[in-house]
């Protein structure tokens, strides 16, 4: 399982990327994409929409399922990866690079520090199996 | 929750397991997609030993299942051939689909789904009381199937000696066997095939056989699509005892004639097909990018016309198609509703693939 150090981790398997401008880039974790297996779809958020952390923003869906995509913290949608609209597969072949699902202008940037870390998400990851 | 013969194979192999009917089984191997592909390109194989086979014999077995199965086990005449049926309720709501084989005079055989095999237990055995029929399930048997356009070729030269020739000789829903192998060209795939039947300690050795060979290791994921494209219901999903084969598709599977055969449930769909089948199961095709999926209500305007019983990504097609339940005057095209979108759905021909091809309507 590749849990790269620089990242925050979400409950529900986004991974969070706090760029030097302030803004963040989310994606779903190397953990996540194995679980649901093939991607098929993304539906990617609505660019410039506030969202409330925790809320259900996008959708990946595997052959067999379809899962909610949920704001590691609130703010504004800022940027959508266009790319997975012809080639979804890019969660699965690079979930941390080419696979960013979209970017957000955190409201407070403190939040971010309340996620897990890696070695936290680890943790996390290895009580729930 | 048990295991199948196969379960250290399984797990061998990475095999990712869940429940399912009762059984732990294998979802998929690591890619469904791929295990998808390779059925449709060349081979692969599954585990299905979770499915239930029961034997009927006795003077009165075949009186017995043409009173029970609305298709009638009387059409077939050759040992070894084989039909899909349904067995119904009195009121014609379907408690399970099913293959049977005819072995021979007043002994046949049937493979009923795993979910339901308690409560098809429990009906043979209800409705058997005034026939001289003996049931007997056969719990130690394993099943495997081997699907593909190459799965007949590499799959017989496998077998015992004694049915390699006769295996390759068989015509469609053909069976032959020998001691307790038991092969049939039967499947759920839209492939060509075998299903077979086979003691349990001999499992093992033959699914590692066909690995070796080159045949692709496949989970219940890819058997679930693979079906779906090929245009074949899931009992439990496309329908329950609240359907009838007449709003299933399967009218194709009931033996009106002759008219003095008194099936259970005749008598609900000869009223049913007087009235007008009120709603048809019927083949969409997602035309932009999403994935149709079980639960999705259709709409004509702003008329709820319908509701989607099974619904995928085609890895054959590449967009996604689904079964759905509609208003027998609303089967045509129509709008889905996918989270806060109405999108545009093409009816078509429940058999999406066949033989590895898309169906001509559908492309």
């Amino acid at each position: 399982m590749n849990v790269p150090e620089d990242l925050r981790y979400t409950q529900s398997h986004e991974w969070v990327r706090l760029e030097d401008d302030g803004t963040v880039v989310i994606g779903i974790t190397d953990h996540a994409q194995e679980q649901l297996g093939d991607l098929v779809f993304v539906e990617t958020p609505e660019i410039d929409s506030e969202v409330e952390s925790e809320a259900a923003v996008a959708v990946v869906e595997s052959v067999k399922a379809a899962s909610d995509i949920y704001a590691p913290v609130a703010g504004s949608i800022i940027d959508a990866n266009a790319d997975l609209a012809d080639e979804p597969e890019l969660v699965n072949t690079d979930p941390y690079g080419k696979g960013w699902l979209y970017k957000m202008n955190p409201t407070d940037a403190t939040e971010i520090e309340q996620l897990f870390d890696a070695e936290s998400y680890k943790g996390f990851v290895s009580e729930q199996a | 929750m048990k295991n199948t013969p196969l379960y250290q194979q399984h797990v061998h192999a990475g095999g990712k397991l869940v429940e399912f009917g009762g059984w732990q089984l294998p979802i998929h191997y690591g890619s469904l997609v791929d295990e998808h592909l390779a059925v449709r390109s060349a081979a692969g194989v599954f585990d299905v030993s979770h499915m239930t086979i029961v034997d009927f014999s006795g003077p009165d077995a075949k009186d017995y299942l043409r009173r029970v199965l609305c298709n009638d086990v009387a059409t077939l005449n050759e040992p070894g051939t084989a039909m899909y049926s349904c067995m119904l309720n009195q009121q014609g709501g379907i408690i399970d689909d099913l293959i049977v084989y005819f072995i021979e005079d007043n002994s046949y055989r049937m493979v009923v789904n795993a979910a339901t095999r308690e409560k098809d237990l429990a009906w043979f055995s209800n409705q058997s009381a005034n026939f001289d029929v003996q049931i007997t399930e056969q719990p130690d048997l394993a099943m495997i199937a081997v699907q593909g356009p190459e799965a007949i070729a590499i799959a017989s030269e496998l077998l015992p000696k004694a049915l390699e020739q006769s295996a390759v000789e068989l015509g469609r829903f053909q069976s032959v066997w020998n001691n307790q192998w038991f092969v049939a060209t039967t499947g759920y795939t839209g492939e060509a095939g075998y299903e077979i039947a086979l003691p349990a300690d001999d499992a093992p050795a033959f699914w590692e056989s066909l690995l070796k060979a080159g045949v692709k290791a496949c989970g219940l994921g890819a058997r679930d699509t693979l079906r779906l494209e090929a245009g074949m219901n899931l009992y439990g999903t496309d329908m329950t005892e609240k359907d009838t084969p007449l709003s299933s598709g399967l009218a194709w599977t009931v033996a009106w004639q002759p008219e003095d055969r008194n099936f259970i449930g005749r008598g609900a769909l000869t009223e049913q097909r007087a009235a007008g089948v009120s709603h048809k199961l019927v083949g969409y095709v997602l035309e932009g990018k999403g994935v149709l999926r079980s639960g999705q209500l259709l709409f004509k305007g702003e008329e709820e016309i319908g509701i989607i019983t099974s619904g995928t990504f085609s890895p054959t097609l590449k967009q996604s198609v689904a079964f759905a339940r509609v208003k027998s005057e609303f089967a045509a095209d129509c709008e889905v509703q996918i989270r806060k979108n109405r999108l545009p759905v093409r009816c078509v021909s429940r058999v999406f693939v066949r033989n590895g091809q898309p169906a001509p309507a559908v492309v």
